[in-house]
């Protein structure tokens, strides 16, 4: 039903756009600045590890330019290239695995190439003070240490193994979770000594677990690209690259890189 | 064998109940009363369903108050038959051996010796599923005294029974009931149960005895006014015969033997007052039973006139009490009154013979 | 006798039966057939068909040990606050499970006050034990069997159990000998439901348990793990636990009907 209810709210959005459209035809370049810019709305897919970073640059991206909203629809990269595909109302696609993007890509619903604007990369989540002195990956695999994972099928376990294979370390974890948060949470409840996560979500915390870097984090394959693009057909593909310009510019990267992603 | 006293009060809502009933060891007693006289209440209080607010139920000088139900050894027999669904008709009548602690293989013979004594042996290996109401009746008459109990209470045992089959399995109780000697308690409704199952009878009326007595006694002679209302019926007291009943004095009442009466057994003639014609003079030929009588008394009732038959000079003792039913049409072309005498003339065919207590 | 169905019932009622059976029927549908037989008999995949039976059955053991005796109290007792008690016992049916895993790893978490004092004393960490997944599908398991259990007792009422005592059949053997054959039906349908929503559980089990192949991973869990990447296997997957379900539920069914 939800699906449905926002499609006819997208159809009913898209209609009063196109008006306002053609109202304001012609006016860009002389004076039309003054007078009642265009109510538009941008509609971002974006990974939910973006969720923060994402939503202090909507609201900073909605004071730059007055009259615009951004929406933002979070989830899993997969599902929402999968919605892409699909055929859902968004603007813009930004996932966290190129992988994800690549689906959205082979299904032409993506303007020209999208760009990989930041990288987050694993770190070792433990305890605050770090208790059981876990330094690496191969303390990590000590007996009598509790470690989470993500499982293999899903990014987070993908980056997990490359690391592992990097430090020639094989770990024994107690659960593979099925997402990051999932890996977080046992280390947040204590019911695991360490996990491997990304800096993201160390940071997103706020302190309640700690990170510790291991080298082989940015080992290949052990890092997550964040890759952004223009979704085919949209109605807003003017705002979406101003969006994007807008992620990859001084702002964004301030925003990006306080959650812990690194920026290129 | 066991003596029962009980001497109970039991408060429930409105209702007071208060009986002292004693029941002597191997005796038949029967609590008869309509609906709502009290007889469940006070059958629940004997079975431990209600705490009495008062009193003692002794057996045998063991005080059961207090007694756990499995421990009372007290049997019951109620409405339903209540045979245990998963167990064949053999297997139920050893529940209550097994539980008591008797091997797999003596339980067995002891069931299939109960089952024999009520003619069940061939349904031993069925399902209560695939019995009819009065086989049913039967195995559970046969398990409730296969335990040995030292009291059988009866709760209305044939309410629920199919009035054909009725009389056949009234007579098994009473024989199996006579044979095993177990002090009995039975509550009912009717009152051919108490005639032919009990010694003696104990009528109910809003919670309080108001008659007991041997049962043939209380029938013939009801001494209030309740008893008499729940008697309604003839009854003559003898021994069976191949054409129905003969008296002390020799006279034999014709009538139908719902139920197989050896010759000689102790029984009861029992017919509706509405069933009794009235003559002035013997009618001849007739196939009727007539006996002469005094007419003691004469009163309305309902739409008829009641006539009750008092002893005429040197006729038979037994007619005392007899009740004829006839039409005020009747009693005018008869020209009657107190005093007279008269014939009372009853059909065969109205009449059932049934055994009796003692 | 039978009497008519009103005629504007049809419609919503064929409704309702669609509304179940389409989306069954769009799973067939949907199945890589050439690959089927693989798919279901990978390793991971039979892991996790094994462990969802092992589990499931030792929850219905768990149920009939534990809830068994709960509906006995329940239809049979009469404590004061049994409302209450009867009350806490449907909690699971209403509950999300993800609550439930929630509350269980508070309590047998190794920060739990249960869980704690495990791992202190005897070094026994209850969360990523298959020991957890039976836990988690006891919790929401329990309330079909109580239920079902207590309905067929109160069906049965207490007659059959009177006239054990009145035989002398003490209440242990009255149990034992009338009660448990007496509502057997009940008892068996109440354990396969059981047995089918442990099958199913998925939320507590993930929240408090974990995923591991072989351990904790049963077929719910393999099924959305490879939902995110293995389409085709995951649709295998749940083909197979449609067929499981369907399996129980006409079992549980039949036993009803005789």
């Amino acid at each position: 039903m939800s699906t449905r209810f926002r499609s006819a709210l997208m159809a009913g959005a898209a209609a009063v756009l196109g008006l306002a459209l053609t109202a304001c035809g012609g006016s860009d370049s002389g004076s039309g600045q003054q007078a009642q810019a265009p109510a538009r709305t941008l509609t971002v897919s974006a990974a939910a590890s973006l969720t923060g970073a994402y939503q202090q640059l909507g609201n900073e991206f909605q004071a730059a330019n007055p009259g615009t909203t951004v929406k933002f629809n979070f989830g899993g990269s997969d599902a929402l290239a999968q919605q892409v595909v699909q055929g859902a109302p968004a603007d813009v696609l930004a996932t966290a695995s190129s992988k994800t993007m690549q689906t959205a890509v082979q299904a032409g619903k993506i303007q020209g190439e999208p760009v990989v604007y930041a990288t987050n990369s694993l770190q070792i989540a433990v305890a605050p003070n770090n208790p059981k002195q876990i330094t690496d990956l191969a303390a990590m695999a000590r007996p009598g240490v509790i470690s989470v994972v993500c499982a293999p099928a899903v990014p987070c376990g993908a980056a997990a193994e490359a690391a592992e294979k990097a430090a020639g370390v094989t770990l024994t974890p107690a659960s593979e979770e099925q997402d990051v948060k999932g890996v977080l949470n046992r280390v947040q409840t204590g019911n695991a000594d360490a996990g491997l996560v990304y800096v993201t979500d160390v940071k997103s915390t706020q302190g309640k677990v700690t990170g510790v870097d291991f080298p082989q984090a940015s080992a290949q394959g052990a890092v997550q690209s964040y890759p952004i693009g223009v979704v085919t057909g949209s109605q807003n593909a003017d705002l979406a690259q101003n969006w994007i310009n807008f992620v990859r510019g001084p702002q964004g990267a301030a925003a990006l890189q306080q959650a812990g992603f690194v920026t290129k | 064998m066991s003596r029962l006293e009980v001497d109970v009060a039991v408060t429930r809502g409105s209702f007071t109940l208060d009986v002292s009933v004693t029941v002597g060891s191997g005796e038949v007693v029967a609590v008869l009363g309509s609906n709502g006289a009290g007889k469940s209440t006070f059958l629940g209080a004997l079975a431990g369903l209600h705490a009495p607010d008062r009193g003692a139920i002794t057996l045998d000088g063991r005080e059961l108050g207090g007694v756990p139900v499995h421990r009372r050894r007290v049997g019951l027999l109620s409405q339903q038959a209540l045979l245990f669904p998963h167990l064949t008709a053999r297997d139920n009548v050893a529940f209550g051996p097994r539980s008591s602690g008797a091997g797999r293989r003596a339980a067995r013979e002891t069931a299939d010796r109960w089952l024999a004594m009520v003619d069940a042996t061939a349904l031993a290996d069925r399902r209560p599923a695939e019995l009819s109401g009065g086989q049913a009746q039967r195995i559970a008459i046969a398990r409730a005294l296969a335990c040995e109990p030292e009291l059988l209470l009866l709760d209305e045992p044939f309410a629920a029974l199919d009035v054909d089959v009725t009389p056949a399995v009234r007579s098994l109780l009473r024989r199996v009931v006579r044979a095993t000697g177990v002090t009995t308690l039975m509550v009912t409704h009717d009152v051919l149960d108490a005639v032919v199952l009990a010694d003696r009878l104990v009528v109910l009326d809003a919670g309080r005895v108001v008659e007991s007595g041997p049962t043939a006694e209380v029938l013939r002679r009801p001494r209030s006014a309740f008893a008499a209302r729940i008697a309604g019926l003839d009854l003559v007291p003898g021994r069976s015969c191949p054409e129905g009943l003969r008296t002390t004095d020799g006279t034999v009442v014709g009538g139908m033997h719902p139920e197989t009466l050896d010759d000689g057994e102790a029984a009861v003639a029992l017919f509706a007052p509405a069933a009794v014609s009235v003559f002035r003079e013997p009618p001849k030929g007739s196939p009727r039973t007539t006996v002469p009588v005094r007419l003691a008394a004469m009163e309305p009732h309902g739409e008829l006139v009641r006539l009750r038959a008092g002893v005429p000079d040197g006729g038979p003792g037994w007619v005392e009490g007899l009740a004829a039913d006839v039409t005020p049409a009747a009693v005018a072309q008869l020209g009657v009154e107190p005093g007279d005498e008269v014939w009372f003339a009853v059909k065969a065919a109205e009449v059932e013979v049934h055994p009796a207590g003692r | 006798m039978r009497t008519t169905v009103p005629r504007f019932l049809w419609a919503p009622a064929a409704l309702a039966w669609l509304l179940v059976a389409i989306p069954v029927a769009g799973l067939v549908v949907r199945v890589d057939w050439p690959n089927f037989l693989g798919l279901v008999t990978s390793p991971s995949a039979l892991a996790a068909l094994w462990l969802s039976l092992k589990t499931g059955l030792a929850t219905m053991v768990l149920c009939l040990v534990l809830g068994g005796p709960l509906a006995v109290v329940l239809a049979r007792s009469s404590l004061p606050g049994l409302a209450f008690v009867r009350s806490v016992v449907l909690l699971p049916l209403v509950l999300p499970p993800v609550v439930g895993g929630l509350t269980l790893l508070f309590l047998f978490g190794r920060t739990g006050p249960v869980g704690g004092w495990l791992d202190r004393e005897f070094g026994v960490t209850v969360p990523f034990s298959t020991t957890a997944v039976v836990l988690a599908q006891t919790f929401v398991a329990m309330p079909f069997l109580v239920v079902s259990l207590e309905g067929a007792l109160r069906t049965a009422g207490q007659r059959y159990e009177a006239v054990a005592a009145t035989l002398g059949a003490s209440p242990f053997t009255t149990l034992w000998r009338v009660t448990v054959p007496v509502v057997l039906p009940g008892l068996l349908s109440g354990s396969v439901l059981a047995f089918a929503r442990a099958l199913g559980e998925f939320g507590a089990t993930i929240t408090f348990a974990g995923s591991l192949e072989g351990t904790t991973r049963t077929l719910p869990l393999l099924i959305y793990l490879q939902s995110q990447d293995d389409l085709d296997g995951a649709v295998a997957m749940s083909l197979v636990l449609v067929v499981v379900a369907i399996g129980v539920i006409v079992v549980s069914r039949t036993r009803d009907l005789r």
